[in-house]
């Protein structure tokens, strides 16, 4: 699986959608996931590719991550898996 | 019903080693977080807090002592001390049998806990030392100020996340004001900066990587801290009778459940708990000059906590004075509002407003007279004590000047 369809697959798994529903335009509002249920989705992406998310729930507009869009979460998480090189 | 009043109060905690200390700080606007040192702290994203410095348990305690105290109960047995010798009481015989001890704690022995899982899981050992449980039990603590000081009376521990000190201070109270108990030993303790304590924190994505900022529109969440605050209440009469110094008088309380998120807090609850104290206190709001807030520097509590002050006070929310002590010594969980409490009484018996520190630029959302950064003089008859934690368990207790 790449990287797109596992983090699709994470999210799907935490909205209890199914993958098919998940697209990329989605917003977390659209899939129902709220703050609790993004900070989960924000650790199993983190134990998937091993790496560190820089995410404040505090401030998660502000935060080095965007998480406006599905599509946005998925570039974000390419770049930190390339810095990791 | 009996008045209730407090005749000794006792801290340790990252500003000072003792109440002069510590108000002295607060006094000063001094910040007491800083790098945490522990073992391991490298692997840690967040590596900032309000630790306790320079505490040489070892000169205080025996060997055998240091093997049943926990450094949360390390923490209470000094703070007890410094209160219950300010109070001038020496419990013995009928004194003794009704005054118990009651005592808030969040996570109890965390740092026993950790080090024994380390022992046992990375180290492979496959014995631990005989007293790890009751070293680490929540109720350690109070158990071993009741050995000390010989109180006999009713004796627990309560444990509501962030707001355990504020409830078991709550039950303390309503059982001298029965007439149940003469005088109690109440406050909390939390001692959770320790690897896996401060990890398990760091995953939840709250806590402030550089400042705890309270109310400030920068602010990006809390920090945590460590250390005690422990009090002697007593029945007014009777601290009257001996002469007893009096700090300040209890004069109600109320505690209230959101029943509603598990970690967002709610404004209905916290309003509910705050009214709830000024009508068991029979005060009028306007009486109210200053309070001490729950103010974790969190996005959610501080506003929302704003919003019910609002809600509470109406017009004369604009006029008390309001201030988040976590800004100097962080968040000492289970023991936070008995280390808030000295804030309050300074504000009654000093005149002086403890400020909140760190504050930068305005909230809109928190648009009310938060003492920023220095501390100031102001006279104050009624005081107020917000504690809301995690699970919605919310407890409010309001004091008076005496």
């Amino acid at each position: 699986m790449n990287i797109k369809d596992q983090v699709i697959a994470i999210i799907a798994e935490q909205a209890v959608l199914e993958p098919a529903d998940v697209t990329l335009d989605s917003t977390l509002d659209d899939l129902g996931i709220d703050s609790l249920g993004l900070v989960e989705s924000i650790f199993s992406i983190e134990e998937a590719f091993d790496i560190t998310i820089p995410f404040n729930a505090n401030a998660p507009s502000e935060s080095d991550f965007d998480i406006s869009s599905v599509a946005a979460i998925i570039a974000g998480i390419e770049r930190l898996i390339s810095e990791k090189g | 019903m009996k008045r209730v009043v407090i005749t000794g109060a006792g801290t340790i905690n990252a500003l000072g080693q003792n109440v002069p200390d510590t108000l002295e700080a607060m006094r000063e606007g001094r910040c007491g977080i800083g790098p945490l040192e522990f073992r391991d702290v490298e692997r840690l994203q967040i590596q900032i807090g309000g630790q306790v410095r320079g505490f040489e348990a070892e000169g205080l305690y025996n060997r055998q002592q240091m093997s049943l105290y926990d450094r949360f109960t390390q923490f209470t047995l000094a703070a007890a001390n410094e209160a219950i010798a300010q109070s001038g009481l020496v419990f013995s015989g009928e004194l003794a049998a009704t005054s118990g001890v009651v005592l808030g704690t969040a996570g109890g022995g965390v740092s026993t806990w950790d080090d024994n899982y380390r022992a046992v899981y990375e180290e492979g050992k496959n014995r631990v030392h005989p007293f790890v449980v009751p070293k680490l039990m929540n109720n350690a603590a109070a158990s071993h100020v009741s050995m000390d000081h010989n109180l006999k009376g009713p004796s627990f521990t309560v444990s509501t996340a962030c707001a355990s000190s504020n409830h078991a201070m709550a039950q303390a109270f309503m059982m001298v004001r029965s007439g149940m108990a003469r005088a109690m030993v109440s406050g909390g303790s939390e001692s959770m900066l320790c690897f896996g304590g401060v990890k398990a924190w760091e995953g939840l994505r709250v806590m402030s990587r550089d400042a705890c900022r309270p109310f400030s529109a920068n602010r990006n969440g809390m920090v945590q801290g460590e250390g005690a605050g422990i009090f002697v209440f007593e029945e007014y009469e009777h601290a009257k009778a001996r002469g007893a110094d009096i700090l300040c008088e209890i004069v109600g309380f109320a505690m209230s459940s959101d029943a509603s998120d598990i970690v967002m807090p709610s404004k209905n609850g916290a309003a509910r708990a705050m009214s709830g104290a000024l009508n068991d206190a029979r005060i009028d709001r306007d009486m109210v000059g200053y309070i001490n807030a729950h103010g974790t520097g969190t996005a959610a509590n501080d506003k929302t906590e704003c919003a019910a002050v609002a809600d509470v006070f109406g017009p004369h929310a604009d006029r008390l004075m309001i201030s988040s002590t976590k800004s100097m010594h962080g968040h000492l969980i289970g023991g936070t509002g008995a280390v808030e409490l000295l804030a309050c009484i300074m504000a009654l018996r000093d005149g002086v407003i403890a400020p909140t520190i760190g504050y930068e630029e305005p909230d809109p959302e928190c648009a009310l007279d938060v003492v920023p950064n220095e501390a100031r003089d102001a006279k104050v008859t009624v005081a107020l004590s917000n504690a809301f934690a995690f699970g919605g368990m919310n407890a409010v207790i309001a004091l008076r000047k005496i």
